[in-house]
């Protein structure tokens, strides 16, 4: 029973990485635009929030200096696409091919650095319940701070008339400006902030999941993060749901495998990507049901007409 | 039509300007050097390197024997390297670019290497290739390999020892010979000095790959394994263990730095006496192909920085090992020894010989699961 | 102050200026990177943009380079132009490949040099069927194609491993992960000797050609772009954005199918873990560059394969990391994005209002 405990614990941990991302990039979704840039921008954020911790021994600033990196380079991405005009699918994919190329070179003299010892986390008093202790209450402040993130966020969207504005910008762009919103403003402001998120989620891989620095090291969670957002389909409560389970699924072929699973591991190894197949598959099946959900507006240029 | 010629035109005009322009550099920098060749030309030595020579493991320790030879032979030679060449189609182009570079002799540090290398090899009949862990020569290319089983062993030996749960975890990279018989003779070693150990495995399916290596570690630390032994070339499982409170060794080089609590020992490689002694051979004239596979015997495999709460007799058994590996005194892989499913695969006091060793796909008993395909 | 607006019609000067804009504003980049890195900028533009091209053996390896990338990239021209983003070109060269390397391997010494034929078409239909699969899940459940695809490639990998470790792994091969090496018949005809250039470049010159014709002057290819354009005026018009969808995944997962067969059965021989090298990633770039059109993808490709090879030499020549191609490609097409933009709009100075 214990290590199906340090599974679920391990399931967070590993989901924690997926949600922030996800939450972030669901941010400038909703407001409709989608950046495909993922993947390079927690690469490049892993990276800065790595070198910080070398330098300064703090993770706090670790994880801004990742958030900064994230944002920094949304802000690239949110200019072309915003301002500019060009096309969103490519600029992010030309933002994915960028940060990897880029992380990868700038972060050749850091191979070989180490941080200071990790610190252990737990929550006093509740760390000792049996099992579920392990399981839920010995992680780091992130994992929960990502939970308590998803549900003020389901607030501001839902409640607050930011979140309003934020919506009415997604679902119609062109209202919204007829209303006198400043549409592109307000792009541009929910890119950055995907953006940020996404550098949190980075700077999480290199300083608490696996704290070092290798090039890639991301390996492909800022395209399953883009995935989440879909299949969730764009509900923050949902994002933390697919989190979990994909961490969960990436896990479990290790613990099959430790358990002498007499399957082939390649096939273990694809369980995870295939499960985002199926999960994709069955969410996507409504058209009308996706169609209800996602940001109409998605994926298209605004230009103000005056 | 016309704006096909017109795109042509342009686009062909800025880069022939642009190259125009470097070439007429170019030949200006290549004229300078030829002009002080007047004394014997040192040798150049070139390697070409799958991983980041940062990586902490396998290319650091090849890198590590780089610097030794420089230092071993001074003026004589001339070192380069290149880095992060994959195991690919692009591979050959490489080696080609080192061989038309002038290098005479080049190594090749990874298995992937092979066939590239035989056919550039196959056109520079002047030029000696050393390719590290393959099987196919040539009359100007030869292998290389390290006895890294010893240096399994050995760690077997230790964590028999310091292991209170009696099992084991080996996170394994490519289930290839080489790390299957390491995964064996770590538990060989255990066994040796307690029969109750048992190991279990975890395959990540790729060389370097620290997440998942992170990952792999804490799945077999979760389910029970409290000392841990990898074939993976990063120090992620070590520093996983060092995270979560259990001991592990480090693997190709010293990995003490990465975990100094958790670090029980490093099985580490020393390339420099392979490399001293084919740097050597080159330039007495002397280099012949073959096949070398140097353990401890030869200076080329060594249990180093083991723990200073390793009781001293399990030190003092190290150090037997090693004599005995020394003089030949000591065989690992001696019968009576018996396959996972029960069969007996070498019989009592047989020895086992490198071909035997070269093929072994089986696990021995004691080790948890079936060897993957 | 400045303003960006729109052009009352499309800049003819600036469709041909923006690309070579965009390659200036790298090549500036490119000197700005090695000038902090310390190294020569000189030597690093001679590594990218000369010793690729010097010699016919530079020609040659850059021809081996530019053609699974051209071909690949022909194929995604199609999919981008009808709005279908196949991210997963990766997924359908290395399943190309697969098919192509089972084909090779049923051959012996005496087989017929139609075999070569035969892989052809194995891998054609290879990268097909995994492009198909992308398609049907759009089409029957209007799952999101870029994300199928691209979890697909992973999967692909997988299957590729599962093989060489596996089931097709080379029996004296001392368990080595990888299939014997395919028997000489089953090689790709060369162009020449001392080269790997095989007649792969004819093949991708002569689909540069089908593909010209198609997107241009048959009505099928106007439908095709249509639908990718302008769906609803495609539909009125009759033209089925169904057929849209599949034709243009199985037109680029059979491009990037054949470029897998030309790699496994030419400068590979095997099949091996190694296979999948990134071309359909790179292509992505190649086909942007060369604005999705056949012609321009023929420049990009070759430009692209420079910047690979280059990255190369600048590793083992100037000690610069590999990483720096990443770099550069990610620069151009960043740049190409920002300069394409002078196409339709421009940079007008407005004063500012009373």
């Amino acid at each position: 029973m214990e290590s199906y405990a340090l599974l679920l614990a391990a399931t967070l941990n590993a989901g924690t990485v997926l949600a922030i991302a996800a939450l972030g990039l669901l941010i400038n979704e909703r407001a409709g635009v989608v950046n495909l840039g993922a993947e390079g921008m927690m690469l490049c954020a892993a990276l800065a929030g790595f070198a910080t911790v070398v330098y300064t021994g703090s993770d706090l600033l670790g994880f801004l200096a990742g958030m900064g990196a994230g944002a920094l380079l949304a802000c690239l991405f949110g200019v072309l696409v915003i301002y500019l005009g060009t096309n969103q699918y490519a600029t992010g994919l030309a933002l994915s091919l960028f940060g990897v190329g880029f992380s990868a070179f700038a972060g050749i003299g850091y191979v070989q650095e180490k941080l200071p010892p990790r610190m252990a986390y737990e929550i006093p008093g509740l760390a000792d319940i049996p099992l579920l202790g392990v399981a839920i209450f010995k992680q780091h402040p992130l994992v929960y701070g990502v939970m308590a993130f998803a549900l003020a966020f389901v607030l501001f969207l839902d409640k607050t008339r930011s979140g309003l504005v934020l919506r009415s910008v997604g679902e119609s762009p062109e209202s919204a400006h007829a209303l006198g919103f400043q549409v592109r403003k307000i792009r541009f402001l929910a890119v950055v902030a995907g953006g940020a998120l996404c550098g949190l989620a980075g700077a999480y891989i290199s300083v608490v999941y696996t704290p070092l620095w290798v090039e890639g090291m991301v390996a492909g969670k800022g395209w399953i993060a883009l995935a989440l957002t879909t299949f969730a389909t764009w509900r923050p409560a949902r994002i933390l749901l697919g989190a979990y389970l994909f961490g969960g699924v990436t896990m479990l072929q290790f613990h099959l495998q430790g358990m002498g699973v007499q399957v082939a591991s390649q096939w273990l190894s694809a369980l995870p990507y295939v499960a985002t197949i199926v999960v994709l598959v069955l969410i996507s099946r409504n058209p009308t049901w996706i169609k209800l959900n996602m940001p109409a507006s998605l994926g298209k240029p605004f230009h103000p007409s005056s | 039509m016309t704006f096909l010629n017109k795109r042509s035109v342009l686009k062909w005009t800025a880069i022939s300007m642009v190259a125009a322009a470097l070439v007429a550099c170019g030949k200006k920098e290549e004229a300078a050097p030829a002009a002080s060749a007047a004394k014997v030309e040192p040798l150049k030595v070139a390697f070409a390197y799958v991983g980041p020579v940062g990586d902490g493991g396998w290319t650091f320790a090849h890198d590590n024997a780089r610097k030794a030879i420089e230092k071993e032979f001074g003026d004589k030679i001339v070192t380069s390297f290149v880095e992060n060449v994959a195991e690919s189609a692009d591979a050959e182009r490489n080696f080609r670019d080192l061989a038309g570079q002038g290098n005479k002799l080049i190594f090749g540090t990874t298995f992937g290497y092979m066939d590239p290398m035989l056919k550039v090899a196959a056109d520079n009949k002047d030029i000696k290739f050393e390719h590290a862990t393959g099987y196919k020569t040539a009359e100007n290319m030869r292998t290389y390999d390290s006895r890294t089983y010893e240096g399994a062993y050995m760690a077997g030996v230790i964590a028999g020892k310091m292991t209170k749960t009696n099992t084991l975890g080996v996170v394994a990279s490519k289930p290839i010979p080489e790390v299957v018989r390491n995964i064996n003779s770590f538990t060989l070693g255990a066994q040796s000095v307690n029969a109750k150990v048992k190991t279990k495995v975890v395959w990540v399916n790729d060389w370097f790959n620290p997440p998942k290596e992170t990952e792999a570690a804490t799945t077999l630390i979760n389910q029970g394994a409290d000392v841990l032994m990898q074939n993976t070339d990063s120090p992620a499982v070590l520093k996983t263990a060092e995270k979560l409170g259990k001991r592990a060794f480090g693997w190709d080089s010293d990995m003490t730095a990465y975990g100094p609590k958790a670090h029980l020992g490093s099985a580490v490689i020393n390339w420099a006496p392979y490399y001293i002694k084919a740097v050597g051979e080159t330039l007495d004239g002397k280099w012949t192909s073959g096949k070398s596979w140097w353990g401890v015997k030869e200076g080329a495999i060594d249990m180093v920085s083991v723990a200073a709460d390793v009781p001293e007799d399990v030190k003092k058994k190290i150090d037997e090992i090693k004599a005995g590996l020394k003089d030949g005194s000591f065989v690992i892989w001696k019968g009576p020894i018996v396959g996972s499913d029960g069969k007996e695969v070498l019989a009592k006091d047989a020895v086992a010989d490198d071909k035997f060793l070269g093929e072994i796909m089986f696990y021995v008993k004691g080790v948890e699961g079936k060897v993957p395909n | 102050m400045l303003k960006f607006e729109a052009r009352p019609q499309a800049s003819l000067f600036w469709r041909y200026a923006s690309p070579l804009l965009a390659l200036l504003i790298t090549v500036v980049l490119g000197i700005g990177l090695f000038v902090l890195l310390g190294k020569d900028p000189v030597r690093g533009l001679q590594m990218f943009f000369w010793e690729p091209l010097k010699s016919a053996y530079a020609l040659g390896e850059l021809t081996v380079k530019a053609t699974p990338l051209l071909l690949i990239a022909l194929g995604l021209a199609v999919c981008f132009r009808s709005n279908v983003w196949n991210i997963g070109a990766e997924g359908q060269f290395v399943m190309g490949a697969v098919a192509a390397g089972g084909v090779a391997l049923l051959a012996d010494k005496d087989t017929g040099r139609w075999m070569v034929l035969a892989i052809l078409l194995a891998g054609v239909l290879g990268g097909m069927f995994w492009a198909g699969i992308t398609a049907w899940l759009k089409d029957k459940f209007h799952a999101n194609e870029i994300l199928v695809s691209l979890m697909l490639v992973y999967v692909a990998d997988m299957v590729l491993s599962y093989l060489v470790y596996g089931p097709w792994k080379d029996p004296a091969g001392y368990n080595f992960p990888q299939t014997k090496t395919f028997e000489a018949v089953t090689q790709i005809p060369r162009l020449m000797t001392g080269s790997r250039v095989s007649v792969g470049i004819l093949l991708a010159l002569l689909c540069v050609a089908a593909v010209w014709v198609f997107l241009f002057r048959t009505r099928l290819g106007f439908a095709q772009q249509v639908g990718g354009l302008a769906p609803a005026a495609s539909r009125y018009a009759g033209f089925s954005s169904r057929q849209s969808l599949w034709l243009a995944l199985m037109v680029s997962g059979g491009f990037a199918g054949l470029a897998g067969a030309l790699e496994v059965a030419g400068p590979i021989g095997q099949l091996n873990p190694y296979v999948p090298a990134g071309y359909g990633f790179a292509a992505i770039i190649v086909a942007y560059v060369g604005r999705l059109h056949p012609v321009g993808m023929v420049f990009s490709a070759v430009l692209l394969s420079m910047f690979f090879i280059g990255g190369e030499l600048a590793q083992s020549r100037m000690g610069l990391p590999k990483s720096i191609t990443g770099v550069f490609q990610g620069l151009l097409l960043f740049s190409l994005l920002a300069c394409d933009t002078l196409v339709a709009n421009q940079l007008r100075w407005q004063g500012r209002r009373a």
